[in-house]
């Protein structure tokens, strides 16, 4: 061999190299964008699901709740006035500053201050008349500085929390006067324009119920469907032009169903906007595609033999199918239903045309009450310009996504434990 | 009211599967029965509750418009616009509820009273006819069942037309899609002519807020020009396309022709991950992340950068897109014939030689198919473009500076109450149905073309 086909043939395997070579870059690209993502979503939303209190004392003193029974009743601690004691408790963390910055303090405290120190003494009537240790929310500004979140070395005008404040703080801390437990209230508070009471519990209901409509509407229809194409369907221009409609709408990008949603849900029908129903179905149209696919799919898995077999025993057509055919291919069917579902899950824009963006302090008991989703509480939270708002997206997208992994990993099981393999 | 009705014959229709088994039992004694048991049960309860429900669905739904006709009949002498028109019947509903507090005189008095007269009506008429068709049909049910005619062979016709009426849903969605968007969009088309929105420059639809009366021709005329939503949306598609492409192919081709199997099980999922990530999740991450890191380097590098770029957006679109062309690339390319692959070793080429010169040539209208489903999926991506690239329609090829996409303007349109009638509201519609050709386009010849390309092989 001389030099010339060898140089040639070495230049041909470095070729080969790098082809293999780009190709473990491209994998290792889309790899590296995964773990940078979760990386990043998981370092800024862990602390979310912590949170802060300050810890102070105090005094359920009776002459300044304007109490004037002896033995007060529920009630009249229900009516009592709890403006001053509150306020006290939060002045009590300093003697020595004057009145008139009294301010100072309670703005380290969440603006529920006052109810939260009522609640206690509901809790626990005995309290009246004692002075007892309480711990209030903190401020989000607090809250981000204890978390490490918000620097305390920039100028002081460009701080939410100023240098009165931070040399609290550091006293507090020192004492051990600052709790930082596990934040329940995440899970259980409706949407806020605080940081630090903003939870996902009416999102998450309205995500519920909107899943609920859109399993409730997708579901028989596209089985349904799916059945008569896959099995009774005649072969004719029709069932051609259902089968085209059937892939085109799988394509069609989701923000045009909330317009349809919009359009004909909202305005021809009058269905109640802002709520997961109205959601719910528009989510389903987005979804039939998908199950009907998938339903198909798993029936034509199902092997011609079961069907003659049946045949040949006397079933008719339509027991055939529902007897065997159908059953037989239920555990492809629920997990193409469940994946549809995972992705209407993490659908926004559509939602948003329907005006599930609406700010929703309640949390919504049934389908037809205005709500918003996990998404579009994505979308809200994140529009917001408050530093609190940063760490309880990133938590409400770890919920979205432990949902999604839940979703798709019963899929997963269903399909390898139900499924039957044919061969 | 509605709901104890529908309770009531679903009830009926229960009861009667069961009674139309036990008369099964009582025939057999007699003669020999022409079907199972069940499906004289089953015939009985459909014909009792089929035709009630489909009265009362029918009713229900011309039942509003009906009134509506009725009531505004006494006002028709007036001259009175449409929108007059509807503001007088929703007070004289709400006064006829109860929950009217404006201004009350005679004749919306008169209306109220009427109205409470005509729904009453209505509703019991509403009850005697769906009882009336039920206990009709029921009855014709029985007397079939009693002369034991066939029984299983109309119930399998019936359960197999509504088969039918349920695989008819999704050509009913689209035939709700066009109709929508094309309603709305003509009455768009009305105010400003279809020539200006096609090839207009200028996107500013604030432009045409006017409190009362119709807002300046001429205005309208300058503020819906849909160029440069057009245009920012294939720049940043384009930008998404030039991430997706080299990563997704080179990875689908990897994952083919070169990866072992544990490797091709283990990074096949994980990499599809990314497509199951909702993309208002990939929305926060480019405005946070994403847009100030580009930022950074651009100003590190002395380029006026702005931190909504459409490059930021792009950008995480296109590893979106990755999974989508990855995985489609891996499919086709594993469809393609072995002996193809066969032949190229045996003439001496390389792996790589192979791949490029025999497989991608084989495998390349079913790659061109994936390609353009991911354009068209970038095409009508939304959250992305809403969250990172800024909302203002520049017409711009800078890759550095905010564009904003079809999608997003129809957010930012209809985000907040909408007013039906509204030129801004119709506009969102109608580049609803720009967005939808575009798709439905890019889809049709993705789909003929893969399909062209799986009859080759099979």
């Amino acid at each position: 061999m001389n030099e010339a086909k060898r140089k040639l043939l070495n230049k041909r395997y470095r070729a080969e190299a790098n082809f293999k070579l780009f190709g473990q870059i491209a994998i290792g690209l889309a790899l590296l964008f995964l773990a940078v993502f979760m990386y990043k979503i998981f370092s800024k939303g862990y602390t979310a699901f912590q949170k802060t209190w300050i810890v102070t004392e105090v005094h359920y003193d009776k002459e300044l709740m304007l109490i004037e029974t002896d033995n007060p009743s529920l009630e009249d601690l229900e009516n009592a006035d709890y403006y001053d004691i509150a306020n006290k408790a939060m002045t009590r963390l300093d003697p020595s500053l004057p009145e008139e910055d009294d301010r100072q303090l309670i703005q380290m405290v969440a603006f529920t201050y006052e109810q939260e120190v009522k609640n206690h003494l509901l809790k626990n009537p005995s309290l009246l008349g004692k002075i007892v240790p309480i711990r209030l929310t903190a401020s989000d500004d607090l809250d981000q500085v204890h978390k490490g979140n918000y620097p305390r070395d920039i100028p002081e005008e460009d701080r939410r929390v100023n240098d009165y404040q931070l040399k609290i703080y550091d006293m507090l801390n020192e004492r051990g006067d600052i709790l930082s437990k596990f934040n329940l209230s995440f899970f259980t508070n409706p949407d806020s324009r605080e940081a630090e009471l903003a939870g996902i519990a009416s999102s998450f209901m309205g995500t519920v119920f909107s899943i609920l409509v859109c399993l409730a509407f997708s579901f028989p229809i596209a089985v349904l469907a799916a059945i008569y194409l896959e099995e009774f369907a005649p072969k004719n221009k029709f069932t051609d032009f259902i089968e085209v409609n059937i892939n085109n709408l799988a394509a069609v990008p989701s923000i045009v169903f909330g317009l349809l949603g919009l359009g004909v849900l909202l305005a021809v029908f009058n269905l109640p906007r802002s709520t997961p129903l109205v959601g719910g179905i528009t989510l389903s149209l987005m979804t039939l595609p998908t199950i009907i696919i998938a339903a198909r799919a798993s029936l034509k898995a199902v092997p011609p033999s079961i069907r003659e077999a049946a045949l040949a025993m006397g079933a008719s057509n339509m027991q055939t199918t529902m007897h065997h055919t159908v059953p037989l291919s239920m555990p492809g069917t629920l997990s193409g239903t469940i994946i549809g579902l995972a992705q209407a899950l993490g659908e926004t824009a559509p939602l948003i045309l329907i005006g599930m963006v609406a700010f929703v302090n309640t949390i919504p008991g049934t389908p037809v009450d205005p709500a918003a989703s996990l998404p579009v509480q994505i979308y809200i939270w994140s529009e917001s310009a408050e530093r609190g708002f940063v760490e309880k997206v990133s938590a409400c997208i770890m919920v979205l996504l432990g949902f999604l992994i839940l979703m798709n990993l019963a899929a997963q099981i269903i399909r390898h434990k139900f499924e039957r393999k044919w061969n | 009211m509605n709901l104890v009705l529908i309770s009531l014959i679903l009830l009926l229709g229960f009861s009667s599967y069961y009674f139309g088994r036990k008369k099964a039992t009582i025939i057999q004694s007699s003669q020999r029965l022409t079907a199972l048991p069940k499906f004289y049960g089953y015939y009985l309860a459909i014909w009792c509750a089929a035709p009630a429900l489909i009265i009362f669905s029918l009713w229900s739904v011309f039942e509003p418009t009906i009134v509506k006709n009725f009531i505004l009949a006494d006002y028709l002498d007036q001259n009175l616009t449409k929108n007059e028109l509807q503001l007088i019947y929703t007070k004289v509903k709400a006064l006829a509820l109860g929950t009217y507090t404006g201004d009350i005189n005679n004749f919306l008095d008169n209306s109220a009273g009427k109205y409470i007269q005509i729904k009453n009506m209505a509703n019991n008429a509403k009850i005697v006819i769906v009882l009336a068709a039920l206990i009709l049909s029921l009855s014709y049910a029985y007397q079939s069942i009693k002369k034991n005619n066939r029984m299983r062979e109309p119930v399998e016709i019936f359960l197999k037309w509504v088969l039918f009426t349920a695989s008819l849903a999704a050509v009913l969605v689209t035939i709700g899609i066009v109709f929508s968007l094309l309603f709305e969009a003509i009455r768009f088309f009305q105010s400003v002519r279809i020539f200006d929105f096609i090839f207009g420059t200028h996107w500013y639809p604030a432009k045409t807020f006017v409190r009362d009366g119709q807002p300046d021709p001429e205005l309208m005329k300058d503020a819906f020009g849909a160029v440069p939503l057009f245009a920012g949306t294939f720049f940043i598609a384009f930008i998404a396309m030039c991430v997706a492409i080299p990563v997704g192919l080179l990875s689908g081709i990897y994952l083919a022709e070169y990866a072992t199997r544990k490797v091709r099980k283990y990074a096949k999922p994980i990499i599809e991950i990314l497509a199951g990530i909702p993309t208002v999740v990939y929305g926060f991450f480019a405005a946070l992340t994403v847009g100030p890191f580009v930022k950074e380097i651009g100003n590190s590098l002395g380029l006026e950068v702005s931190s909504e770029s459409a490059l930021a957006a792009g950008a995480v679109m296109g590893v979106m897109i990755i999974p989508f062309i990855s995985s489609l690339s891996d499919d086709v390319i594993s469809a393609v014939p072995q002996n193809l692959r066969d032949g190229s070793y045996a003439m001496g080429a390389t792996k790589s030689e192979t791949i490029k010169k025999v497989i991608f040539p084989a495998a390349l209208p079913g790659i061109v198919g994936s390609i353009l489903l991911a354009v068209s999926r970038a095409v009508g991506e939304t959250m992305i473009v809403v969250m990172a690239s800024g909302l203002a329609a520049n017409l711009t090829a800078n890759p550095l500076e905010s564009t904003s996409t079809i999608t997003a303007q129809i957010v930012v349109i209809l985000i907040g109450d909408q007013q039906f009638g509204d030129p801004k509201t119709q506009a969102a519609f109608a580049l609803g149905i720009s967005l939808f050709v575009v798709t439905l386009f890019l889809n049709v010849i993705a789909l003929t073309v893969v399909k062209k390309y799986r009859e080759k092989y099979e």
